[in-house]
């Protein structure tokens, strides 16, 4: 990659330290069902954090709470307090719109804009957040961003086709170009291969180890071999509550809580 | 013709067959299923076949018509009074005056229609929908002829106080009075459109820091917009073809004009006073009818095949 890395706040051996996302005791609600019963949790930076977890154990609910997502249901409310870099993302200052530009977020089914071409699907950010830019420029971006989400090569002479034309797995790859050409601090993976076949879902994989030496990484994801390829952390939500974390190599080795090891050797869920 | 290789329609058949496993299950013979299949296909015929012959009679009746008036006077002369003795056949007048009841029915129906929409489908709360969307379809409920009324006798004096040189007969009163009639076509099924806009794609717009309004401009009425077109469309050939207020509340003077404070006449108008009066027929003033009918059938035909046409080009990419 000829892409150079989005400039960091602060001096790098601080942000290796510094966690970029802190959770504390968040709660969230959807009508009077509490998915989530007071997660506090550290997302490191630039690492693929892997969240895990039985269906319902609100995995994706907390992820959509990162971004200021969740609010956006009727009827959803949360509690608690998230930081990213240290500010409170909940706080009165903080707008929500401008949040997500810097936490951006891949969903479990490919969601190409069924009226926008290829080109215009990795552009959409920019457009739809009013950001003008030179047409040279869009090249530039159209560009980088594909080749970010290593979709430049099939898709270079059809940029003008309809995004929904392609393949799920190349549609997948084409909300990853979209999402990170924005330049996103954060990436959030709702369950982004499930849909997907093993070799598109391969792919995707592939992909995240070039993305987290530019973005944090969360990824939900329902199968714990994909969690253990992908992830440097994970975390094991069960019941709204996050039950351990620790490096994936510990997590699947020598888990510290008895319902991890039972989750992960099968004998639930 | 012969090179097409068309699908084998019995290869067909299984395969619908085979996706619906309805024979473990069945309780109608392939007799009596046949019987059902024609029944139906004799029901989708009869309406097929009624347009079919009230197409002939009009082409029949404006032949005859055609036959005494050229189509240079048809469509070359300025002025349409077939019941007075100096008689003239220009169609123009009837064309602007349905012109102009229409384009301001249009105007009023499609920005109140498409804002109801866009409030319904994406503001309002589940149960302000449940309740303010049927709410609105009693509109279209409400029998042509009251409308025409509350033109004439509500509309038009309050309209008199703001536009004192107003006349009794507007084609203004009539057009706004229709345009609120119009106003559900447009939006219930605008709402249903924007309505079966996945959400994944408001999420998606929103994942990418986009505000709430942007994504309902730039993503959700984009990914409408063939549904949104087809409401519109339907909705002024709705207005078009309205008869009853325009003829109570617009007047019955064919004038070729775009003054929307003076009575017009449009085209159905005239052949409500036509097919009213004491016409006989076979008569040449009777036959007038037929021409003006002929020319609405071919106005709204070729506004559907338009339509059709403008759905197809905003369907890019389709809903897959």
């Amino acid at each position: 990659m000829t892409v150079a890395p989005p400039a960091p706040s602060v001096a790098p051996s601080a942000a290796e330290t510094r966690p970029k996302l802190v959770s504390r005791q968040l709660e969230a609600w959807f009508g009077d069902n509490r998915v989530l019963k007071g997660v506090d949790m550290e997302v490191p930076a630039r690492r693929v954090t892997a969240i895990i977890g039985p269906s319902g154990c609100g995995k994706s609910t907390y992820i959509r709470c990162l971004n200021r997502m969740h609010e956006m249901v009727p009827g959803a409310r949360m509690a608690g307090r998230i930081e990213l870099d240290g500010v409170d993302v909940y706080g009165p200052d903080v707008d929500p719109v401008l949040l997500r530009r810097k936490v951006g977020m891949v969903f479990q089914k490919p969601n190409p804009f069924p009226t926008m071409s290829i080109r215009d699907n990795v552009l959409a950010g920019l457009r739809l957040s009013r950001r003008k830019v030179a047409k040279t420029e869009a090249e530039a971006i159209v560009e980088k961003a594909l080749r970010g989400a290593a979709l430049w090569d099939e898709v270079k002479d059809q940029l003008k086709k309809p995004g929904t034309d392609l393949s799920g797995g190349q549609q997948q790859r084409l909300c990853i170009a979209r999402s990170i050409a924005v330049e996103p601090e954060v990436l959030l993976m709702d369950e982004p291969a499930s849909a997907l076949d093993p070799i598109a879902t391969a792919r995707i994989e592939d992909l995240l180890h070039e993305l987290k030496e530019r973005y944090t990484i969360v990824i939900v994801t329902h199968n714990m071999q994909q969690a253990a390829r992908v992830s440097d952390q994970t975390a094991f939500f069960l019941s709204g509550e996050l039950v351990e974390m620790a490096d994936t190599n510990t997590i699947f080795t020598s888990p510290g809580d008895r319902r991890t090891e039972d989750y992960i050797t099968g004998k639930f869920g | 013709m012969a090179d097409l290789t068309l699908p084998d329609p019995v290869t067909r058949h299984d395969t619908g067959h085979a996706s619906r496993p309805r024979h473990r299950t069945r309780s109608v013979t392939p007799l009596g299923e046949k019987l059902i299949e024609w029944t139906l296909l004799a029901c989708g015929l009869v309406s097929i076949f009624t347009t079919l012959g009230i197409l002939a009679v009009l082409l029949v009746e404006a032949v005859g018509f055609f036959d005494e008036v050229s189509l240079a006077d048809f469509f070359g002369d300025t002025q349409w009074t077939p019941l007075f003795a100096d008689k003239h056949f220009g169609i123009w007048p009837l064309i602007s005056g349905t012109f102009l009841t229409t384009a301001i029915a249009t105007l009023v129906a499609v920005p109140f229609g498409l804002l109801a929409a866009i409030y319904l489908s994406e503001f309002a709360p589940a149960r302000a929908r449940r309740i303010l969307k049927p709410a609105l379809e009693v509109l279209a409920g409400v029998p042509t002829i009251v409308y025409g009324y509350f033109a004439l006798v509500v509309v038009t004096p309050l309209l008199q106080q703001v536009f004192p040189g107003l006349a009794g007969f507007n084609a203004l009163s009539a057009g706004l009075v229709m345009g609120i009639m119009i106003i559900p076509m447009v939006s219930s099924l605008s709402e249903d459109a924007l309505h079966a806009v996945p959400m994944s794609l408001r999420e998606a717009s929103w994942g990418l820091g986009a505000a709430r309004l942007t994504t309902i401009f730039k993503v959700v009425l984009p990914a409408a917009m063939s549904g949104i077109v087809a409401s519109i469309i339907l909705a002024v050939s709705r207005a078009i073809g309205e008869t009853m207020i325009v003829a109570i509340a617009a007047g019955q003077q064919p004038r070729l004009t775009l003054d929307p404070s003076v009575p017009v006449e449009t085209m159905t108008s005239y052949i409500v006073q036509v097919s009213m009066g004491d016409t006989p027929t076979g008569t040449i003033e009777y036959r007038t009818i037929f021409a003006v009918g002929v020319t609405l059938f071919a106005m709204t035909l070729v506004m559907n095949v338009l339509s059709r046409r403008f759905v197809k080009r905003f369907r890019y990419g389709g809903t897959r």
